[in-house]
């Protein structure tokens, strides 16, 4: 089982080689620009090529889990907010519909498409974020720039809604904290149709840049099996071929969010195809399935994908009349039992386990997260590769420490 | 003597200039590139001080020498490049008559102070004791070699076509109008001046071949260890030769200092036969370079903020499987095309 770029010698190659130069460990962070926050790579390189990474985590645990069994079920959403902390809004829902199933409670439809709403939102302001910064990764600072513009629309509609840029704590158990104020569904609109004239910039700069194209494809490719051995899930997985997405094939309380909704499953089938294809720009000839350029460009077809779903949640957000449920009192007790229920966040599948025994406090509060076995295939992918790729397959997994450590 | 000290005084002020307001304007364009305002306090609405403000910050730095360091190299590296950098000025004309020393090879000397450049970039990150500047420094070794050699032979096309190495001498005989540009001399001519754009970017450590400095891999390759004052020397050296490079471009393919239509002709300026008319001339002269390298200059910029950044053997690619054949087509097609025509 051995996954290796195509562009690259294997190091079998320069072990014959007559003069050997001495093996170096480089420790790659934690301080480093493109290790995306605090994770420390340890290389093993021999010049330019790299013979092994070792990831080092673990800067970032704040015992989010041990302060789960410390406060009432609705008190920590926001310690969810802060595991990844690029999407807020998926981390709360994937706590409040486990707390949910746990308590049997339903939430009213307009708060279901209106929690539609606010994560595929925040699907697309976190996916903007992994774009540009897979963009400075690569030495592209310029596409950076253009993704946190449209990333401040968004994050200017969610303080609107709920006062918070980042740490929204607004979907909660029971439903959503609060209906959205007037005129935000307008803005939101006005927005999705400014937003889809800024997205052909990002193509013309990145998915179809020549340079782009020989930096990602071909780079770090990751077979299915693999993918699937690793427990990788989200982009990175759907990136290598399988068309897996919990909003499809998830547990029927959250798929029931999303079976109204019409949207395709971005992953390319074996020949690198994907559905719709005609209306996105073609798939390069050197990409290989499961390589960078496809995981790349799986966030940008989800991108295309989640303002359509809004579109259509709007429309029917706006058709119902009603509440948007009902928020739990912080002393409500959980029943004995346990529930476990994954959700798709835009860095792949978030699992929440919640414990009660009849009290208002879990016994035990668990998160899955998709980050942390994306990370987990990194020394797989990075054996034999040169330096200059391990920003590009680090940046291509897109991981948020804080919720590898949480 | 005192002639040459003096011209290479004004000329290192100029060049301090140059530099400032290159730092500025790469601010400047950047930020529109991007969306954003760029400075807008120092100096007025347009942030014009913003390098005298960054100026004087980095004086303010602390200034470290790791423990590791080899630190007479250390210190030695960062001057080598400047003055590498600087003397490029020294034979640069910037009109016919305002050149410091004006000499029959002086294309050969810029080759040579540009490899010369190299030498304190490779010391400053083997000095560093930092496995990141050292791999900045082997891969800024690696890039030379693979650019060096279609860069001399685009350089040399123009010697070609002119039959000197005199950049006086090339750029006089570009001279009434733009059809009598070595850019549009020839077809082989002008696939050598694209070859030379590429080339020469390569050896500003520019995007998308900036590997040497590349800020994601290699935290800061060379310069990572630099800070404060050392740290500004080696910035100040990459923007004096993206200009001087620029200007070498256009003197060497773009009729140097003289515009695109005869202007000075047609007035008859030359014919008044007075002083003045000369110092006019040069005037104008220095003012349609200094116009030309900062075009170049522009799409320098404009690339670096652009593009993504090749890996390294991508640019061993470009440079030796793709420049070299295109620039050895360029040379002797422009050789046939001199002795046919």
């Amino acid at each position: 089982m051995s996954v290796r770029s195509r562009n690259v010698l294997p190091p079998e190659y320069w072990q014959s080689y007559e003069i050997q130069t001495e093996d170096w460990l480089i420790n790659m962070g934690p301080q480093h620009p493109s290790t995306h926050g605090v994770l420390r790579l340890v290389l093993k390189t021999r010049g330019e090529l790299v013979l092994e990474v070792t990831p080092y985590i673990g800067y970032l645990h704040r015992c989010a889990e041990k302060i789960g069994e410390n406060v009432a079920a609705q008190q920590w959403i926001p310690y969810t907010d802060r595991m990844d902390y690029l999407s807020a809004m998926n981390m709360n829902l994937g706590w409040a519909l486990t707390v949910e199933k746990l308590l049997g409670v339903e939430v009213p439809e307009r708060g279901r498409h209106l929690r539609v709403i606010l994560a595929e939102l925040n699907r697309i302001a976190s996916h903007l974020v992994a774009v540009g910064t897979y963009a400075l990764d690569l030495g592209n600072f310029t596409p950076f720039m253009y993704c946190f513009r449209e990333r401040e629309k968004i994050l200017n509609l969610f303080e609107w809604a709920c006062g918070a840029r980042l740490t929204y704590s607004f979907i909660v158990i029971g439903g959503v904290r609060a209906d959205l104020p007037k005129g935000w569904v307008q803005a939101c609109e006005k927005f999705l149709s400014d937003f889809e004239r800024a997205i052909p910039d990002l193509h013309a700069l990145l998915t179809q840049n020549k340079i782009f194209i020989s930096r990602t494809a071909g780079v770090g490719v990751l077979p299915s099996d693999v993918a699937i051995q690793y427990g990788c899930t989200g982009p990175v997985l759907r990136g290598s071929g399988v068309a897996w997405d919990l909003r499809r094939h998830g547990e029927p309380l959250y798929t029931r969010m999303y079976e109204e909704y019409d949207f395709q499953i971005a992953a390319p089938d074996e020949n690198g195809k994907y559905p719709k294809q005609e209306i996105f720009p073609p798939v390069p000839r050197e990409a290989v399935v499961g390589d960078c350029w496809h995981r790349f460009f799986v966030r940008m077809y989800e991108i295309h994908e989640s303002i359509s779903i809004i579109r259509q949640a709007l429309d029917k957000y706006s058709q119902i009349r009603g509440p948007v449920g009902d928020p739990i009192k912080h002393t409500q007790k959980l029943p004995a039992g346990e529930a476990y229920l994954e959700t798709e966040c835009p860095r792949g599948q978030m699992g929440f386990l919640v414990v009660g025994n009849n009290s208002p406090v879990p016994w035990r509060a668990r998160a899955r997260s998709g980050s942390f076995c994306n990370l987990s295939v990194l020394p797989e992918l990075c054996r034999g590769v040169l330096l200059a790729d391990i920003p590009a397959i680090v940046g291509s997994l897109d991981i948020v420490l804080g919720e590898v450590d949480r | 003597m005192l002639y040459i000290l003096l011209s290479s005084l004004i000329l290192l002020f100029f060049a301090f200039t140059i530099a400032a307001f290159l730092v500025w304007a790469e601010r400047k364009i950047a930020a529109r590139i991007q969306d954003r305002l760029g400075p807008t306090r120092v100096g007025g609405r347009f942030g014009w001080l913003q390098s005298v403000a960054d100026g004087i910050k980095i004086l303010g730095k602390e200034d470290i020498i790791p423990k590791d360091a080899d630190a007479v190299l250390f210190r030695i590296a960062p001057y080598l490049t400047l003055a590498a950098a600087f003397s490029w000025f020294v034979v640069l004309p910037l009109s016919e008559h305002f050149v410091v020393v004006r000499f029959e090879s002086a294309l050969v000397f810029l080759l040579a102070l540009s490899g010369l450049e190299i030498y304190g970039v490779l010391m400053g990150g083997y000095a560093s004791g930092s496995k990141w500047s050292l791999i900045g420094a082997m891969r800024e070794a690696v890039q030379v070699v693979s650019y060096e050699v279609p860069l001399a032979l685009c350089a040399v096309i123009p010697v070609l076509l002119s039959g000197s190495m005199d950049l006086v001498t090339i750029a006089d005989s570009q001279s009434g109008g733009f059809w009598n540009w070595f850019l549009f001399d020839n077809p082989f001519a002008f696939l050598g001046f694209w070859v030379f754009v590429v080339c020469a970017t390569a050896g500003l450590n520019r995007a998308p071949f900036d590997l040497p400095e590349a800020e994601s891999e290699l935290v800061s390759g060379y310069m990572t260890e630099y800070s404060g004052f050392r740290w500004a020397v080696f910035m100040l050296t990459e923007y004096v030769l993206m200009f001087v490079v620029s200007a070498l471009a256009a003197i060497l393919f773009l009729g140097g200092w003289h515009g695109p239509f005869p202007l000075a002709d047609w007035l008859g300026i030359d014919s008044l036969g007075q002083p003045w008319a000369i110092w006019l001339r040069n005037f104008l002269g220095i003012i349609t370079l200094l116009a030309k390298a900062l075009l170049g200059t522009l799409g320098i910029i404009w690339a670096r903020w652009t593009l993504p950044r090749l890996r390294i053997d991508q640019v061993m690619t470009v440079c030796l499987k793709y420049c070299l054949p295109l620039a050895t087509t360029a040379f002797f097609g422009s050789l046939a095309w001199k002795i046919g025509f």
